[in-house]
């Protein structure tokens, strides 16, 4: 019993993970069909300003929840006004010109802050005892938050004014337009807050993980495939996608270790792929937020 | 259909490259001291990567963000075969065609799937970036293949090359850089007749207009993995060398960076070129080694800048570019003297 709820545990903690470190990414695909090279280095900035802030003597609760999704939302609306408007209708020039901003960006990390890892915070809340086995209490609670997360963002889609418009553009761009809408602030502000929901993931995982310049290479793998499993779809795709591909990756972890983890990831997102071209959501719930 | 005399007339300019190639291979060890020749080597293998990749993406128009996958793949495919084999002749087949197999697999699942340009970076560049951090974890006893260890992130040492079926004989690094020299050379010149093939126009037929292709009776999925998987053999030489060049192969073969800077050359030297890749690689790889030994500029800014810049301001890269301007200046004159004639026929009746 002790030994079931430990691995539902972990395996909830998995799917929780991948959904948080990709819905950011999730929201700009969903909106402009590009997926966002720079992801990694958005999540990075984002455990940056928790450990900076935090080591500067301010509240972790609000360097997390307040100035990270803050500072790498301003960062984000900041890229698209410069470069990303630049290039609408090009797809292929918009991934590398955000490849180019990521090295950018790790260029400027590592000048600023140094190449080696810069002081880290220890997570709070401390262990949790299930029977035999302990979990940690800070992985429980990133549960909770990407629970949270993801039922702010339906309410924000659902509910709101800019969630209409935003739903209107990602169906159709020309007929927004055509009926007045800004397509192009519609695109700055769905960046702006897929780069702030990032930068909070970011935040939330550096008490975990630490931050170094180059961290952003280990999540992208897993942030990109859960994100073009999923299709277009911004709160469906990310959480089919995290469900699928952090269920097949916890199972096989389990049996076989962590180096098989992520290859039977990629592997079961290849031929997902060749079975449903445009994600699940292309095939599945089309009509979902 | 093009005839064979056909595809060498439109290879003249790429023999003109190769010769130069060729008179650079017999002069630079003249000239140069040895670091500078196996510095060279690394460089060289570098441009096989660049040229596989233009190969595929300019000529073929599919977006590899994972070239240096099969380039990797190729390197530990030779390592690990001439460790079991004691030799390198036949180990220099098996990364050809290890490299060639895993493209053709991969290949596939994203050609006969149809996915999107947008979908195949990503896939690709998933693939290396997943195969980075398994070979960093292959580290210990455990992880071998036949007598070869793995050797996680501290990679495998490779064994040097030597004269083909004659194992004893071991080939110093100065005869390397003719042998890597002359890969070059012929890797460039088998990829110059490919796109002046029949198949090769169908792929630039492809790259252009896909549907078109389709509807003219072309099976453009066949296509586009047929020079897939040739472009990942292509790769997999260049993997070769690159292991004799630094005499090991380490994980950080498959990082974000090498996989990053092949596509910088590729968009630097422009795409829808050969030679140009080939000449950016060299260029921005001595670039980055001078980067590399001052502490002003980081490597990872100058990189991204330079590929910023070019997405917005040479998107097309630099040699179409060039060239462009050249057909302006020598083309246009004559239009001009045509156009004016017929002008001057029309204002006569």
């Amino acid at each position: 019993m002790d030994l079931v709820v430990a691995v539902a545990l972990q395996l909830a903690y998995g799917i929780a993970n991948l959904a948080l470190i990709s819905v950011g990414l999730a929201i700009i695909f969903g909106m402009m069909r590009v997926i966002n090279l720079a992801h990694g280095e958005f999540l990075m900035l984002g455990g940056y300003t928790v450990v900076v802030t935090t080591n500067a003597g301010v509240n972790l609760w609000l360097a997390v929840f307040v100035l990270a999704p803050l500072v790498v939302g301003i960062v984000g609306v900041l890229v698209e006004r410069i470069l990303i408007r630049r290039l609408y209708g090009r797809m292929i020039d918009t991934l590398l010109a955000t490849w180019g901003l990521s090295l950018l960006l790790i260029g400027l990390v590592t000048s600023i802050f140094g190449a080696s890892t810069a002081t880290t915070i220890s997570p709070p809340f401390g262990t949790i005892q299930i029977g035999r086995f302990s979990s940690s209490g800070y992985e429980l609670f990133l549960i909770g938050v990407t629970m949270a997360l993801a039922l702010a963002i339906w309410a924000v889609l659902r509910f709101t004014r800019l969630g209409l418009v935003a739903r209107g553009t990602m169906q159709n761009a020309e007929m927004a337009s055509a009926l007045g809408v800004s397509t192009s602030r519609i695109y700055m502000i769905t960046f702006g807050l897929g780069a702030a929901v990032t930068g909070l993931a970011g935040g939330l995982l550096a008490p975990i993980t630490g931050v170094l310049p180059t961290i952003g290479a280990t999540y992208i793998a897993k942030a990109f495939i859960t994100v073009i499993s999923g299709g277009s779809a911004i709160l469906a795709g990310t959480a089919a996608g995290s469900v699928l591909l952090g269920g097949i990756q916890g199972v096989f972890t389990f049996l076989t270790g962590p180096t098989f983890g992520e290859v039977a990831l990629l592997i079961a997102a290849i031929v997902l792929l060749r079975l449903m071209p445009r994600g699940i959501t292309g095939r599945f719930f089309r009509k979902s937020l | 259909m093009t005839g064979g005399a056909d595809t060498i007339r439109a290879m003249r300019p790429a023999f003109l490259w190769a010769a130069l190639a060729a008179i650079f291979a017999l002069a630079a060890p003249q000239m140069l001291a040895l670091f500078a020749i196996i510095n060279l080597t690394t460089a060289i293998a570098l441009a096989i990567l660049a040229l596989s990749l233009a190969l595929i993406w300019g000529y073929g128009g599919i977006l590899c963000f994972g070239q240096v996958a099969f380039f990797g793949l190729g390197a530990y495919a030779y390592t690990i075969a001439a460790v079991n084999f004691g030799g390198s002749t036949w180990a220099i087949l098996v990364a050809v065609l290890v490299a060639s197999a895993v493209a053709a697999a991969l290949g596939y699942f994203m050609f006969y799937g149809r996915l999107s340009d947008v979908y195949l970076g990503v896939i690709t560049l998933t693939f290396t970036l997943i195969l980075f951090s398994v070979m960093r974890r292959t580290s210990g006893p455990d992880w071998k293949i036949g007598k070869s260890l793995l050797g996680g992130f501290n990679g495998i040492s490779s064994p040097p090359l030597n004269l083909p079926w004659n194992p004893a004989v071991k080939l110093f690094p100065e005869h390397v850089f003719y042998v890597a020299m002359a890969a070059l050379i012929l890797c460039y010149l088998f990829a110059a007749w490919l796109v002046n093939t029949h198949f090769g126009r169908v792929c630039v037929a492809i790259r252009e207009n896909e549907t078109r292709a389709e509807l003219l009776g072309y099976d453009t999925r066949a296509y586009k993995l047929g020079i897939f998987t040739i472009g990942a053999g292509i790769a997999a030489i260049g993997g070769v060398l690159f292991s004799q060049g630094i005499g090991r192969i380490t994980p950080d073969v498959f990082g974000l960076y090498n996989a990053a800077l092949v596509i910088i050359w590729v968009i630097v030297g422009g795409r829808g070129t050969l030679a140009g890749p080939v000449i950016a690689t060299f260029a921005l790889f001595y670039l980055t080694s001078w980067l590399g030994g001052q502490q002003v500029l980081n490597n990872n800014l100058v990189l991204g800048i330079i590929l910023i810049v070019f997405v917005l301001a040479v998107p097309r890269g630099i040699a179409p570019t060039l060239l462009g301007w050249w057909r302006r200046g020598t083309v246009r004159p004559a239009a001009a003297r045509v156009r004016r004639r017929r002008n001057r026929a029309e204002a006569a009746e």
